[in-house]
């Protein structure tokens, strides 16, 4: 799960880490009311939106008075910012942070992300602070130095302290950068964060160690136990089928296609639309409905697709372990039975129960074609929807 | 012989109670597993289709000296379920449950450390040794003895590949499923390692996808020291960048982790990859026939 800049650093002023004042805005005049409150010469409007790049793309803005934050709040707010991470269609910006403006003497970069290698956690520094950490990694790896965490005794002192000197942060400014270090894993481990990322991290003139940007994404399989991070998610960020099939544990991805899958298994799931497109198809959704769904998710998953009006039909890729066949068919019945079905449906079943749920597929009288293998399946959907 | 586990491989089964696990319980007796004890917290003294209850894992190892567990605990209190289960000194843990937070298996993994206990999982179907026992979640009557080892990533998918030869006619020594998470116990090398060992495996299927470099990592080590021949699958090759794919695993993050690079690096260390999920079989079947292991591996 993603949140906004401002949420992150709220999250971050609880754990020592030290963020520049600011206030979020959802409109123009509280944009300026936040910053009449903040009383600084220099303030700086940022659009909130769940993507990186919103600078190059025009959604952050230095204000030298209030009208000039008024001119700023009026462009940004209500305009679609497209960046390198939010696709051709953009996203509109509904929520600005205003914050105040800082004396910046230097910008670095430091970031926690799990070593999927090791199995633990990395903090990474580096002096190129500003730029993509990927576009380091790539041109002067050198520039990039990790200290890699022991779950037993959290980041230590003495490893903030080294990534300090090797990132050339200055001496006078050394305690304040290991608090800040120390402060960014408790808030990363406490909060089960899959990514804590600080770019830049500023030095300032008069002597500080902030956090300019902060990028925190959440463990969704740990948000059970976070209930704040929780509250904090904005739903007009995501994906409208994505969030209905959130409320049912489903895992969905909308994509841009016209055949409607529904698999279990994530590696199946990935697999079918692999090979609808091999066949010449597009895939309109990934859709894994996991292996403990019920016939009443089933259900949810079928309507959930059906909502999608790109779909012009749905191919139906089974192979039961922990799901059962029976319970994806009386699932499909019943979802047919509430919404109806007006296009192909494809469906291949194997694996647990598979006897069953055929012959409750064949009972239900619906107009189901049904396919031997996975190729099969993929090759009748496609000439189907042609 | 197999890999891991065998017809005497004594199992407990970690959260028998609950509904999943009493179910796949009932399966892996009809295969003929040997399961011999259930643990449950306050459930000790209890029985599930026959299968006696224990407090504790160590009570349960103590009264039955099993060798083996499969965990169904509920993802929040799954970590901790591993870990009683290392403590309780056993060869081998299997965990089928999925959504355990990643900070809890960075724990487990580093207690796991200097302990001999191997942890297959989580988030996978389990392993099964053909015909012998039946570890987790997977359909049993899919399988067929024979001579073809298989690891993958992905449940659904070694399914698809070990349907794919049974049908063809070609049986497996042991399916494993290492999980879809990002952090896990048991990795691909770990169990090309083991088959490359056992003499009743000829060849094996490797099945990958989108996500982390531990398939470029696999293809590097059979280069150097696979002696079989060694067939393989990534699924994902569609999948838009920056989207989890249901897998926690299965993310292309900042241009890595991608089908492609890891379709070139597996072809580049010698390893045929299927070109579609539903030719798995039949790219393992071209490779024996070159190898001239079409017969020894043909089981009907």
């Amino acid at each position: 799960m993603n949140i906004h800049e401002y949420q992150g650093k709220e999250i971050l002023r609880n754990y020592g880490v030290s963020v520049p004042n600011g206030h979020v805005a959802f409109s123009v005049d509280e944009a300026v009311e936040a910053a009449k409150k903040l009383g600084t010469d220099i303030t700086v409007v940022k659009a909130q939106i769940h993507a990186g790049g919103r600078g190059k793309a025009g959604g952050v803005k230095v204000a030298k008075n209030l009208d000039d934050v008024r001119t700023y709040a009026e462009e940004i707010l209500g305009k679609t910012l497209v960046t390198h991470q939010t696709g051709p269609e953009g996203k509109e910006v509904k929520r600005l942070l205003i914050e105040e403006g800082c004396d910046i003497q230097n910008e670095y970069y430091i970031g926690l992300v799990l070593d999927r290698a090791t199995g633990r956690v990395v903090m990474m520094g580096s002096e190129e602070g500003g730029t993509e950490i990927e576009e380091v990694a790539a041109q002067t790896p050198e520039k990039i130095f990790r200290e890699e965490i022991d779950p037993v005794v959290g980041l230590l002192p003495f490893q903030a302290r080294r990534l300090a000197f090797n990132i050339n942060i200055p001496d006078e400014l050394l305690s304040k950068a290991v608090k800040f270090m120390l402060g960014l894993y408790q808030a990363y481990l406490e909060k089960d964060c899959s990514i804590a990322e600080i770019n830049p991290l500023v030095t300032t003139g008069d002597g500080e160690v902030m956090a300019l940007d902060a990028k925190l994404n959440f463990d969704d399989n740990a948000l059970y136990r976070q209930k704040d991070v929780m509250a904090m998610r904005d739903l007009e960020e995501e994906d409208e089928k994505e969030i209905e099939a959130s409320k049912y544990d489903l895992s969905y991805i909308s994509l841009d296609g016209n055949i409607g899958c529904m698999v279990n298994g994530a590696g199946l799931a990935m697999s079918t639309m692999d090979i609808i497109k091999h066949y010449g198809g597009e895939p309109a959704n990934f859709l894994d409905v996991g292996g403990g769904a019920t016939a009443e998710k089933v259900t949810e998953a079928f309507k959930i697709i059906l909502s999608d009006e790109h779909v012009k039909g749905i191919f139906v890729n089974i192979f039961g372990g922990i799901m059962k066949c029976d319970v994806i068919a009386e699932g499909v019945v019943e979802a047919t039975k509430q919404v109806g079905l007006q296009i192909p449906l494809v469906v291949r079943l194997e694996g647990t129960n598979v006897d069953l749920g055929k012959q409750i597929l064949k009972e239900s009288g619906l107009n189901i074609t049904s396919a031997d293998s996975m190729a099969d399946g993929a090759q009748k959907i496609v000439s189907m929807v042609k | 012989m197999s890999i891991y586990v065998n017809k005497d491989t004594k199992v407990i089964v970690q959260g028998i109670t609950g509904g999943t696990a009493r179910f796949h319980t009932k399966q892996m007796l009809e295969y003929g597993t040997k399961i011999v004890a259930g643990v449950t917290p306050k459930k000790g003294g209890t029985e599930v289709d026959g299968v006696p209850v224990f407090n504790t894992v160590k009570e349960a190892v103590e009264q039955t000296e099993a060798t083996a567990s499969v965990v169904y605990v509920p993802a929040p209190f799954a970590a901790d379920a591993i870990i009683e289960a290392v403590d309780a000194d056993l060869d081998l843990v299997i965990c089928i449950t999925e959504h355990i937070p990643v900070i809890d298996m960075v724990k487990v993994k580093r207690y796991m450390e200097g302990k001999r206990t191997r942890l297959i999982g989580p988030n996978c179907p389990g392993v099964i040794t053909a015909d012998e026992s039946k570890i987790g979640i997977m359909p049993g009557y899919i399988h067929k003895k024979g001579h073809i080892g298989v690891v993958s990533r992905s449940g659904t998918l070694t399914y698809e590949a070990v349907h794919q030869l049974t049908e063809a006619g070609y049986g497996q020594t042991t399916a494993v499923g290492i999980g879809g998470d990002p952090v896990n116990g048991t990795d691909f090398i770990d169990v090309l390692k083991a088959f490359n060992e056992d003499p009743e495996t000829k060849a094996v299927i490797m099945i990958g996808e989108i996500g982390g470099t531990a398939e470029e990592e696999a293809a590097e080590w059979v280069k150097a020291h696979m002696n079989k021949p060694v067939v393989g699958f990534i699924g994902g090759a569609t999948a838009p960048p920056g989207k989890r794919m249901g897998h926690a695993g299965a993310i292309i993050s900042g241009g890595k982790g991608t089908a492609e690079e890891k379709i070139r690096v597996m072809t580049e260390c010698g390893i045929k990859v299927a070109e579609t999920p539903a030719v798995m079989g039949e790219t393992m079947i071209e490779v024996l026939k070159s190898h001239q292991l079409d017969e020894v591996c043909k089981t009907h």
